[in-house]
């Protein structure tokens, strides 16, 4: 089973946010979407100073079997991004809710993260299986792994 | 009643594979390993030193009689008569009479008989189209669902293989060799551009002999690793590089075809003539992305002249880059635009494989 900490808050999508003492939102992919993935090999952030809206694109994760969009979990500033993950996106793998963080929001508005569910919410969510199977082989032969988002409907 | 595709088979190693905390996928009608964990390092391990695979998915047909070797000649485009002796084995397709590749194949001829290994994906449709043929010829065909096959390959596969088991018969095999040792039968044959063997065993001996290798230091490795292990050796993958509508030449298979003598008559060779007399148009060749990112399968490249498409794309872990097999038009030489998720990026034409024996091969 993967570990959702309890201190975070979780996006449908799969991110997970959490707010910092310097009123900054932390953002990453939960231990259930990089396990989901598999071996992440390449991650594209979003620019420094860039807008973002909640839910907005804001840059995607790419496994060796599925690229998956990113999507911001509040609306904001983007202040930093980890830059790590250039030379080692295998760090979203080994350590999702640490180094593998992917990116720092100055958020707009701290309230829009009690939309996000909490961790234990979160964990019925991956459990139920409302969101996208990421896992299926077929994509090896059939190529569905091409722009698979973690959000999109069960085909 | 289920659709077919709906009841998974599993094969001889379903138990192995589960106890080895395989992530469990359905895959062409069988459960099947994607990955043990990271399908990165069981790559690299392949590369480096040794790892296994599955492939009892796989179909087995033993063709026997008098007629054998003549009925080969027929179905396979390549030319059974160059199997020189027992214990060879060659690559070639099956192709309609449209010259398309129904399969892709190897053919071992053993002492008293030959083993035609196909597709798991094809096998509804490869099993009776070689039974259809068969009748003008004075030939048996044995499907053998009661042999498991493991594919052990990587630059270290024949010693730990040898230090597993005991037999050191695959030290004495060359390239496309076979030798049957019982009744197992081990070929130096496998589709990762390393050294290593194919083993058939009787299904009841698979899981001792994958619990030998792993004590041995084989690692297990999943559909995922094979898939850019294959890539990476510029290996074609059946009904994504190339299948019934496209003939070897658009496929980077012409050398798989035996055009002498010219009296073999094989299915689809009028057509195939026919298509090399009026020039293909289309190549399949490889692609390597000059930029940070992926390929994948599907995406559009441009070239020069007219566009064409990725039929396998992935990162090469070896290489560290985007690599692909791209169906292009056949002039098309050096730069190329890839639409990468909605944006252009740079690539470059290049021959395949893109690595052979852990090495960067192409220019």
């Amino acid at each position: 089973m993967s570990e959702c900490p309890t201190e975070l808050v979780y996006a449908e999508t799969h991110e997970w946010a959490r707010l910092d003492e310097d009123g900054n939102v932390l953002v990453g992919i939960s231990d259930y979407a990089q396990d989901q993935l598999g071996d992440v090999v390449y991650v594209e952030l979003p620019e420094l100073d860039r807008s973002v809206g909640a839910a907005e694109e804001a840059g995607v994760v790419e496994s060796v079997k599925a690229a998956s969009d990113l999507y911001a979990p509040v609306t904001g500033t983007v202040v930093a991004v980890n830059d790590a993950l250039e030379d080692a996106p295998e760090l979203v793998n080994q350590d999702p809710y640490g180094d593998g963080w992917l990116f720092t929001i100055e958020p707009a508005d701290e309230s829009e993260l009690d939309d996000l569910m909490d961790a234990e919410t979160y964990a019925d969510f991956c459990a139920s299986g409302e969101d996208a199977d990421v896992g299926d082989g077929d994509d090896l032969v059939d190529g569905d792994g091409l722009d698979e988002s973690f959000d999109v409907d069960d085909d | 009643m289920p659709a077919l595709s709906d009841v998974a088979g599993r094969t001889p190693l379903f138990d192995a594979h589960v106890r080895a905390r395989a992530r469990m996928v359905p895959f062409t009608g069988w459960e099947m390993p994607l990955h043990y964990g990271s399908q990165v390092a069981e790559h690299h391990a392949v590369r480096t030193d040794a790892g296994m695979f599955d492939v009892s998915h796989m179909s087995v047909t033993d063709v026997s009689g008098r007629g054998a070797r003549a009925f080969l000649r027929h179905v396979v485009a390549n030319d059974v008569a160059r199997l020189a002796s027992p214990g060879k084995a060659l690559y070639g397709a099956l192709l309609n009479e449209e010259g398309g590749v129904v399969d892709d194949v190897i053919v071992y001829r053993l002492p008293d008989r030959y083993r035609v290994v196909s597709n798991a994906g094809t096998r509804e449709r490869v099993v009776p189209w070689l039974s259809n043929r068969a009748g003008a010829f004075e030939v048996a065909l044995r499907e053998r669902r009661d042999l498991a096959m493991l594919a052990v390959q990587g630059p270290q596969a024949l010693g730990r293989f040898r230090e597993a088991t005991g037999r050191g018969e695959a030290d004495g095999l060359g390239s496309f060799d076979a030798c049957e040792s019982g009744d197992w039968m081990i070929g130096r044959t496998g589709y990762t551009g390393e050294d290593g063997i194919e083993v058939l065993v009787p299904a009841e001996a698979a899981e001792a002999l994958w619990e030998s290798l792993l004590r041995a230091g084989v690692a297990p490795a999943g559909l995922g690793a094979r898939d850019t292990l294959r890539l990476e050796a510029g290996l074609n993958l059946h009904g994504q590089d190339m299948d019934e509508s496209v003939t070897p030449l658009e496929s980077n298979m012409a050398w798989t075809v035996a055009w002498d003598p010219p009296e073999r008559d094989f299915v689809g060779r009028a057509a195939l003539e026919a298509r090399r007399r009026e020039a293909w148009r289309e190549k399949l060749t490889g692609v390597v992305l000059e930029e940070r990112g992926v390929l994948r399968r599907a995406m559009a490249v441009r070239t020069e002249t007219d566009a064409g498409v990725l039929t396998s794309g992935a990162f090469s872990p070896t290489l560290g880059h985007g690599i692909g097999l791209a169906r292009l038009p056949r002039s098309a030489r050096g730069a190329v635009g890839i639409d990468v998720r909605g944006a252009a990026r740079a690539g470059r034409i290049v021959r395949p494989p893109f690595v052979r024996h852990g090495k960067r091969v192409f220019k």
